[in-house]
């Protein structure tokens, strides 16, 4: 925490000789094409990024590119990537579906570029293919678990719950006073893998190799009794009658609106909704906390955290010195206070020298001790394995709108993952 | 000569439509007049207020007036494709119906393979860089006809088989040369179905969301459809803008059917006399 | 295959030249169509055959034989995908056939509103596939919809129009059929009025009803549009992909899924050899169904 603490105050005070010396020394010319995908928060903050970055260098000029986001994003990228025709600096996951864009043969490694020395090596960690550092972070990193809203808390004189058991009792309460406990919105499928894939810090800590057996085609979600528990609390809220009526068609926003207006009390999502609940919802924001999803014992409870999304360079740009100057921009403490102005502080920065402000909404608030000392996190299974099935969101939908038994979903879920097993050449499938 | 039980029938027909069919454009419409936060419940409900104007003019502006440039471009890929597409169609479709030679099943199962086969993305723009078609309008141009060509040969190839041949062969006989056949005989008889092919490929080209997508990247290159992303993503849509932006990019085609529309009618009693 | 198909007409063409010094009907008419096709449509789909043998992840390819065509019938949802896909495709085109055929024998006869009825019958065909998606799943939702609202209005507790797994499909489909009908019901119009109306007169002084009328003149003279309206409708609702992606995504779970939406995923996940093998099964199956069905149709046409 001290640490932090400094380096944030070094970063501050060498803030205005960078501004100066940007402005000076690394003045910039030419033309850049920057893809990121559609989301209001991405947009924002890219244009935000573009237009600090053109004012200090009046020569170049920045064209954003904007693409959807999910499923058909991927292939966008993936097409534009093979066909040599990506934009210089594009926007992309970071961990398991970076490794799918094939990043040795399409991307220009930042391995040594001066910002690098300012970023985490464990975001490093996840955006590196043979040797090389590709990416930047693009946002702060992200927890999973679950929004609540505290007037609800308040009002029934709820605790925060430190195990699954103490989480359910407290949505009977919630329950028998006549409100929704626990919102889902599977109208937007992949909000339904929340509660499986936020589970995962709780896998970790009765099964510390499961990643690997995991990569490896030795443990199984439908024979692991930990991983199995994310299914069945799924299957337990919706059998328990805990779901909003519209949980079927509900989306994202309706979600994040539910529980910030106190409709429902819980919400299981990544921490980045804050970032749309401050711009949607800015009168609410107080009303909203968070806690990790809890597993079943109280002396294990911690956070499962998501790496942020990042920046990279396409091997094909025909302005590579530019664009290293942008991305390395981007990747500097100027870069995180330019976006906590466009769009809030929403978590903690992996470069160094970047600081939150000072009031950040109290569901941030409820996150970081996760990050700092005493607190325990672990990373998502994507970040730790390779092998993620495409069809975990609809299986989830299906467990969590009881169509499908969590045994049955969780050995489905199991086939659906050999497919990416085999098409990444892994050993053991 | 207009009944009781026609009228009845009229009146009947005029609800059941209006209710099947004008209620969810007025639903478009209402959206389109709401502010984000009213038009955010999704109800059939008055707006609170007049904000039609000012969502038009966030739409159009939004992303540097992203709008305008997909206006034209739409407009200049719908017209040119939809030109290439008549013309070249019509003369398969002519001499498909009116000449049986062996290869006619073939080039039949080649016009339904192209109606079945769900089309190849990346081959296909690795084609393009190598004609140095990638990214231009008129390589767009050329993908939209060859992607709809099948549909329009087969309404085509349809109706000029109702068109008596001795029409074709008085003209052959006065000398007229094929192409005078073509164009000075055949395809003004065929204007019905021209115009249907008209409005139903203008309509599905200026409507197009994924072929642009792939073939067409880069924001001077924006069409229409893609206008849509700017305000529905997974995490949030402001529905007051995306229902406005639906509103503006059916005027067009809108315009269209509507020039036609009377073409169509005119095509009608044509049939009429020629009966 | 293509190339030779063209070469093959123009020898036609030259061999037919001197005994018609001038055909009306010249072979080279269909050359520039031809080009455009082959090369940019029928050349990458041959070269795409290829790649439905490989493991492919677009930036290299690993040959596999026929493993992705195992795979792809190992689907678990692939057997639900195929029923899906049918009984949409029937239900589809059977409606559209039915309800466009009656609505241009509306539309061609002396109804008051002529104008009006034809514009908004035709309206729902102008707007974005996506455009009638996002609406449609607004005023589909189950509590805030205005379907529902409406039924509740008088009485009637609407279904969970597409979160209803048994249901979801047809909603869908319903959905499908408003947008296309207009379509339909054009192109039986154009039909409609190239009968001879002497064949209306000739049954007039035969002293047929209406009904008459219709069964023994309109039906059958309106044949090759009733053949366009289900070839077209047919091959749409077999390849259906869009209106149900930006409606359901094929769920909830994988209720609504169809071997399209099916393929997608593949290619959504990046399995790109295996979304192409399911292609080239989905190309069989059409071909299957609707070669068959075609020359069914055309026949029919011919003996007229």
């Amino acid at each position: 925490m001290t640490k932090t603490k400094l380096i944030a105050l070094m970063g501050a005070s060498t803030l205005g000789l960078m501004l100066s010396a940007s402005a000076v020394s690394a003045q910039q010319s030419g033309n850049l094409t920057f893809l990121i995908d559609n989301g209001p928060q991405s947009v924002a903050v890219a244009e935000a990024w573009v237009a600090a970055y053109t004012e200090q260098n009046p020569d170049v000029t920045i064209d954003i590119e904007v693409r959807p986001g999910g499923g058909e994003g991927d292939n966008i990228v993936k097409t534009r990537l093979a066909t040599g025709a990506m934009a210089d600096v594009f926007f992309y996951n970071s961990g398991s579906l970076f490794q799918a864009i094939n990043p040795t043969q399409n991307l220009l490694p930042v391995t040594n570029e001066p910002w690098q020395a300012g970023i985490q090596e464990s975001f490093k960690s996840v955006v590196s293919a043979g040797g090389e550092v590709y990416g930047t972070p693009f946002a702060p990193a992200m927890g999973g678990g679950i929004f609540y809203n505290r007037p609800i808390y308040e009002e029934l004189g709820l605790e925060i719950p430190k195990t699954w058991d103490e989480f359910m009792a407290n949505n009977e309460k919630i329950k028998a006073a006549g409100k929704t406990a626990v919102i889902q919105t599977y109208g937007e499928t992949w909000t339904s893998q929340l509660f499986v894939l936020a589970d995962f810090f709780n896998v970790l800590a009765a099964e510390p190799d499961f990643a690997e057996k995991f990569t490896a085609n030795e443990a199984k979600f439908a024979t692991s009794p930990a991983a199995l528990r994310g299914f069945e609390k799924l299957q337990e809220v919706y059998e328990a009658g805990y779901l909003n009526a519209d949980f079927g068609a509900a989306t994202y926003p309706d979600g994040l609106r539910m529980v910030a207006t106190g409709e429902g009390a819980h919400y299981p999502m990544l921490t980045f909704g804050i970032g749309a609940i401050a711009e949607t919802l800015p009168d609410n924001l107080q009303d909203v906390g968070f806690f990790a999803q809890p597993g079943d014992s109280a002396e294990s409870n911690g956070l499962t955290t998501w790496m942020p999304d990042s920046i990279y360079i396409a091997k094909t740009t025909a302005n590579p010195d530019l664009a290293k100057a942008f991305v390395g921009f981007i990747g500097s403490p100027e870069g995180c206070d330019i976006r906590n102005e466009a769009v809030g502080a929403t978590g903690p920065y992996m470069i160094e020298g970047c600081t939150l402000p000072d009031d950040v909404p109290p569901a941030l608030a409820d996150m970081l001790p996760y990050f700092q000392e005493g607190g325990q996190n672990a990373p998502a299974l994507e970040f730790l394995s390779p092998v993620k099935g495409p069809a975990l969101e609809q299986i989830t939908v299906e467990v969590g709108s009881g169509i499908r038994p969590a045994a049955d979903g969780a050995a489905l879920y199991d086939e659906d993952v050999k497919k990416q097993a085999q098409q990444l050449g892994l050993a053991g499938w | 000569m207009k009944s009781r039980a026609s009228v009845i029938g009229g009146v009947a027909a005029i609800a059941a439509t209006f209710v099947v069919f004008v209620i969810p454009f007025l639903f478009i419409i209402l959206m389109a007049f709401k502010d984000r936060q009213q038009s955010a419940l999704r109800d059939f409900s008055w707006p609170n207020g007049f904000h039609l104007w000012d969502n038009v003019v966030q739409v159009v502006q939004t992303r540097n007036w992203m709008m305008v440039t997909a206006f034209i471009n739409s407009t200049l890929i719908t017209v040119a494709s939809v030109t290439l597409l008549i013309v070249l169609a019509a003369m398969v479709g002519f001499v498909l119906a009116r000449r049986k030679t062996r290869y006619n099943g073939l080039i039949e199962f080649l016009i339904l393979a192209g109606l079945m086969i769900p089309p190849a993305v990346v081959p296909t723009i690795w084609l393009l860089q190598g004609l140095k078609l990638f990214g231009t309008l008129h390589g767009m141009v050329l993908i939209q006809v060859a992607y709809n060509l099948p549909f329009s040969i087969i309404l085509y190839r349809a109706f000029i088989a109702t068109i008596p041949r001795e029409l074709d062969e008085a003209a052959v006989i006065d000398g007229a040369r094929p192409l005078d056949v073509f164009f000075r005989v055949i395809l003004p008889l065929l204007w019905p179905v021209t115009v249907t092919n008209i409005v139903v490929q203008s309509v599905g080209i200026f409507n197009d969301f994924t072929n642009p997508l792939y073939y067409l990247p880069g924001n001077q290159n924006a069409t229409v459809q893609l206008t849509l992303y700017n305000f529905q993503s997974q995490f949030n849509t402001a529905y007051n803008l995306l229902f406005t932006n639906i509103l503006l990019i059916t005027i067009p085609p809108l315009i269209v059917f509507m020039f036609f529309n009377r073409q169509i009618v005119a095509g009608m009693t044509a049939g009429a006399v020629k009966g | 295959m293509a190339v030779s198909s063209i070469a093959g007409v123009s020898d036609v063409a030259a061999a037919n030249r001197p005994m018609r010094s001038r055909s009306p009907y010249p072979g080279w008419f269909f050359l520039p169509a031809a080009i455009i096709y082959s090369v940019l449509f029928l050349a990458p789909t041959f070269a795409s055959l290829y790649f439905s043998l490989t493991r492919w992840t677009l930036f290299d390819s690993t040959f596999i034989g026929l493993d992705n065509f195992v795979q792809f019938f190992r689907e678990p949802f692939l057997v639900q995908g195929l029923v899906n896909t049918v009984i949409y495709a029937v239900v589809t085109s059977s409606l559209k056939v039915v309800i466009g055929m009656l609505l241009a024998v509306m539309l061609t006869s002396q109804i008051m509103a002529r104008g009006y009825l034809r514009s908004v019958i035709f309206f729902p065909v102008l707007v974005s596939t996506v455009g009638v998606g996002i609406t449609f799943t607004v005023l589909m939702h189950p509590t805030a919809g205005a379907i529902n609202q409406g039924l509740a209005l008088i009485g009637i507790k609407g279904p969970g129009w597409l979160v209803d797994p048994k249901l979801a499909l047809y909603s869908v489909a319903l959905v499908d059929v408003w947008k296309g009908v207009g379509l339909a019901t054009v192109i039986y119009i154009a039909g409609l009025v190239a009968i001879p109306r002497d064949y209306y007169e000739a049954a007039r002084i035969d002293g047929a009803t209406p009904l008459q009328n219709f069964f023994y003149v309109t039906l059958p003279l309106c044949r090759p549009a009733t053949a366009t309206v289900i070839t077209l409708s047919f091959i749409g609702g077999l390849r259906t992909f869009d209106l149900i992606w930006a409606m359901t995504k094929g769920g909830p779970g994988f209720a609504s899924d169809t071997v399209a939406s099916v393929i997608y995923k593949q290619y959504q996940a990046g399995f790109y050899g295996l979304s192409t093998a399911g292609n080239v099964v989905l190309f069989i199956l059409i071909a299957v169904l609707v070669v068959p069905l075609t020359m069914f149709l055309n026949r029919k046409q011919g003996h007229e």
